[in-house]
């Protein structure tokens, strides 16, 4: 299964757990069963079926581009992490 | 000229051949936005608000449009209801209501400059006296200009409808908070010896590019329209154009003129929605162009900020924990680089515990765009001056303790992921290593200071197009404007791939209907990610000229190679054949050849620098020379160094000036009082040495030929490094931009009166 880091501010998700494994071949699947576990937490990272603009994700430390359709592998480490704000 | 290439894997790549568009820059014949002109053209003027914040009660424009010359009159009447949230615009999030709002005011002013009416007449100062004679109704409020006062409880509030995600549906002026945390804070304090906590400040400051904003809009009956101007990204253009003006994406053709300058600031939109809706109604190409005082007082400066810096390490010079606090000016609607700010400020560094708090507040000052690494040089101003404290006090030379801190490839970001390979010691290495660090530096009032910076880079999309003429040249077409000399970088790659001089490739930047979708010049990725397009449209290219070069020769494929610019058929002793033999036979083998690629750069690596700066303090005037400064950066590979060093140079010059002397300053009413280039003061070339560059090439391994990207992280360490050079010429830490002579004499007098220091004796 992969590990989900938990961002500082949806711990309040998890009861303060600050990653957790989490079983799903694409980030769809991920934060769905994510969701599952910790109620709440899919709207703050997916709305219409996509990523939101606010969120990215970054897996085994590469900056995932694909959104949810991300590819997500068995040993993978996944962090959801803020859009860089302000533009580049 | 080109030079030989000191890296023999290449032929073109490293050298450093004379810019393509150099000879139409210097003689004049490059077109910039504002030399735009069409049959009919009139001319458009903006009316700004005189006061910082106000409700608008009344437009009257009926004595405006009755002056024989004036031909519509736009409010935000004219612009169509669009969402209140942020929605993916391309590769970019944005809010198009408060977009809108920011290209004409709705119901209430929110900056001094904040556009209100625009104005179409048949020359410029028709427009300007019809500006004049619009007459608004203000009720003026109380302006909320710094992020303490913005964020105090019972404060005036910008937006009534602006919520966060914690404060339920509370009225605020806070439009989103960061947090990043790790390990346990409390504990890693107690394991510190020293700790060192500061304050800082640092005041808005302006990209100041040369060339202001402009645009020419020609809406035509169909329905289409077309947009020429100057701007970093043709395709944000179109999409927040569209999205404002509630026109498909399709329906709007962005042309991209050459680019005086942009470093951020011309990622966004401003004049561009304005010249088509005024061309709309009028039925004429409309064109605009900023003044100075407008470009300054309306578009997009980068923040101002307070941050809060705990920091701790032990004696032997280890970092064991930070807290840190930090709010940013946002301007009139959310948006600012603090996020970006938070995930850099203590990235260099490995850190056990830490606890960021970042907070994007609103203010009564222009909405703030991009400037050249987001975020990154508030926050190196602040952690860089405490990380200089915790060097001296644990008695540690200040490069040896960021390189026994310093991360390398496998430790964590602040964001979490681990980094791949990166080069943040090698820069301090070439510091420590440059004949500037290794020099002693002597005299009174005399000090060196170093600082480190991160920033992230970026990826995104990108596309091009190799064709290959008749005679066996080539041209190369991209979607990027080039704001930094990467028209020739993109000739370099195409000529390395192709094996053909540099001269060879006429490189082209394209409008959005001649070239797929590619992503804004910005966050130091045109080199990378468009530079990647470029690498594989060429290899496209070449590998459907084996196929031809393999039908000439009646072989298959596989059994032709290309190597040096040459064709070779396996085995049989033909003599090699060039792209200049092929090419007249394309035709007869299939058609012409063009290569393509459109990519979404996966791979980006991370850049970092670290600058030393010597300083002399006047300490009876405050004023702050520099006498010398060098950069090292890691540029990943160097594909044309004279403009990677170009960009070093550049970002820390900008640097030196946001350090020194550059700042927005409004006066009580919220009034932008420094309108023009003699108040607001960039550094000249009086005031700058030469910088020297040391460029790092820790390749990256997730780009074919190794780049980073250059862009930004340049402008990071200056003013810390300033800062840190300021300690030790005068014995005062200062903890706020600008260091300008009245901050600086300001600070001496309150250490004791004129220091005496010498720079040797330290």
């Amino acid at each position: 299964m992969a590990t989900v880091i938990i961002p500082a501010l949806l711990r309040k998700f998890t009861d303060g757990i600050d990653r957790v494994d989490v079983a799903g071949g694409t980030i769809r699947e991920v934060v769905r069963n994510l969701g599952t576990r910790f109620p709440g937490i899919i709207d703050q990272l997916i709305e219409h079926d996509e990523l939101k603009p606010s969120v990215a994700v970054s897996i085994d430390g590469e900056m995932a581009t694909g959104g949810v359709l991300e590819r997500v592998g068995e040993d993978s480490e996944v962090h959801f992490i803020p859009a860089i704000g302000g533009g580049t | 000229m080109a030079e030989a290439t000191t890296n023999g894997k290449y032929k073109v790549i490293g050298t450093r051949p004379i810019r393509h568009d150099g000879a139409d820059k210097v003689t004049g014949r490059a077109k910039y936005g504002a030399d735009y002109t069409f049959p009919g053209m009139l001319h458009g003027k903006v009316l700004r608000s005189p006061h910082a914040h106000a409700i608008i009660k009344s437009i009257n424009f009926d004595k405006a449009l009755k002056l024989p010359g004036v031909k519509a009159i736009v409010t935000s009447k004219d612009l169509p209801s669009v969402a209140n949230k942020l929605e993916q615009a391309g590769e970019m999030a944005i809010n198009p209501h408060h977009l809108s709002m920011n290209i004409l005011a709705h119901d209430r002013v929110l900056y001094d400059g904040h556009a209100i009416a625009a104005v179409a007449a048949i020359n410029g100062h028709i427009a300007e006296e019809a500006v004049r004679l619009i007459e608004v109704e203000y009720e003026v409020l109380p302006p909320v200009m710094t992020v303490d006062v913005a964020m105090k409880p019972g404060a005036t509030i910008l937006h009534k409808d602006l919520r966060n995600q914690e404060d339920g549906d509370k009225q605020t002026n806070v439009a989103q908070h960061y947090q990043f945390k790790r390990g346990d804070v409390a504990a890693g304090f107690k394991a510190a010896d020293y700790v060192v906590e500061r304050e800082f400040k640092t005041a808005m400051v302006h990209q100041g590019y040369i060339e202001p904003h402009n645009a020419v809009g020609i809406y035509s009956s169909d329905g289409t329209a077309t947009i020429y101007c100057s701007t970093q990204g043709a395709f944000e253009v179109r999409s927040f154009s569209a999205q404002v003006l509630g026109m498909p994406v399709g329906k709007i053709r962005v042309v991209p003129a050459e680019i005086g300058g942009g470093f951020g600031g011309k990622t966004t939109v401003y004049l561009e929605p304005l010249s088509v809706l005024l061309s709309k109604k009028t039925g004429a190409p409309v064109k605009l162009v900023m003044s100075r005082a407008e470009v300054l007082r309306a578009s997009g400066p980068t923040s101002g900020s307070q941050i809060k810096v705990k920091m701790g390490a032990t004696k032997d010079g280890k970092l064991v924990a930070a807290e840190i606090w930090m709010a940013y000016e946002a301007g009139a609607f959310p948006g600012s680089p603090v996020g970006a700010g938070a995930m850099c400020i203590i990235t260099p560094y490995k850190v056990e515990n830490f606890l960021i708090d970042a907070y994007d507040v609103v203010v009564n000052r222009p909405k703030t765009a991009a400037y050249r690494a987001p975020g990154a040089t508030n926050a190196a101003f602040a952690s860089e001056t405490v990380i200089d404290e915790l060097a001296e006090k644990c008695g540690i030379d200040p490069i040896d303790f960021r390189i026994k801190n310093g991360v390398k490839e496998g430790d964590a970001q602040t964001v979490g992921p681990p980094f791949k390979r990166i080069g943040f010691i090698q820069t301090c290495e070439a510091i420590k290593n440059s004949p500037h660090y290794k020099s002693k530096l002597t005299g009174k009032n005399r000090g060196r200071g170093v600082a480190s910076g991160f920033w992230f880079n970026a990826g995104m999309n990108s596309s091009a197009t190799v064709n290959i003429h008749a005679d066996g040249t080539a041209s190369v077409v991209t979607g990027s404007p080039d704001i930094g000399g990467s028209r020739a970088s993109m000739a370099m790659i195409t000529a390395e791939v192709l094996g053909l001089s540099a001269n060879d490739v006429r490189p082209v930047t394209a409008d959005t209907d001649s070239i797929g979708h590619t992503d804004v010049t910005g966050g130091s990725r045109v080199t990378f990610a468009t530079g990647m397009a470029v690498y594989e449209a060429a290899q496209d290219a070449v590998k459907q000229m084996i196929e031809r070069a393999s039908k000439v020769w009646e072989k298959k494929p596989d059994e032709v190679e290309f190597r040096d610019g040459k064709f070779f058929a396996k085995g049989n002793g033909v003599p090699p054949m060039s792209i200049k033999d092929l090419a007249p036979r394309f035709s007869r083998t299939g058609g012409p050849i063009t290569g393509r690629a459109s990519v979404n750069g996966r791979g980006v690596g991370p850049g970092f620098a670290t600058t030393c700066v010597d300083v002399e303090v006047d300490p009876e005037t405050g004023k702050v020379q520099i006498l010398r400064c060098t950069i090292a950066q890691d540029a990943g590979k160097a594909i044309h160094p004279s403009y990677v060093e170009g960009q070093m140079q550049g970002g820390t010059a900008q640097g030196l000036g946001w350090g020194l002397n550059e700042e927005y300053f409004y006066d009580e009413k919220g009034i932008l009082r420094n309108v023009g280039l003699l108040d607001y003061r960039m550094p000249t070339c009086l005031d700058l040495p030469m910088i020297e560059t040391c460029v790092v090439e820790e390749a990256n391994p997730g780009h074919p030929l190794g780049v980073r990207g250059v862009g930004e992280v340049s402008i990071v360490p200056p003013p810390a490094a300033l800062a840190n050079a300021i300690y030790r010429a005068v014995g005062v830490r200062m903890l706020e931009t600008p260091m300008s002579p009245p901050k600086v004499l300001k600070a001496v007098l309150k250490h004791g009166g004129s220091a005496q220091h010498s720079a040797a004796a330290d």
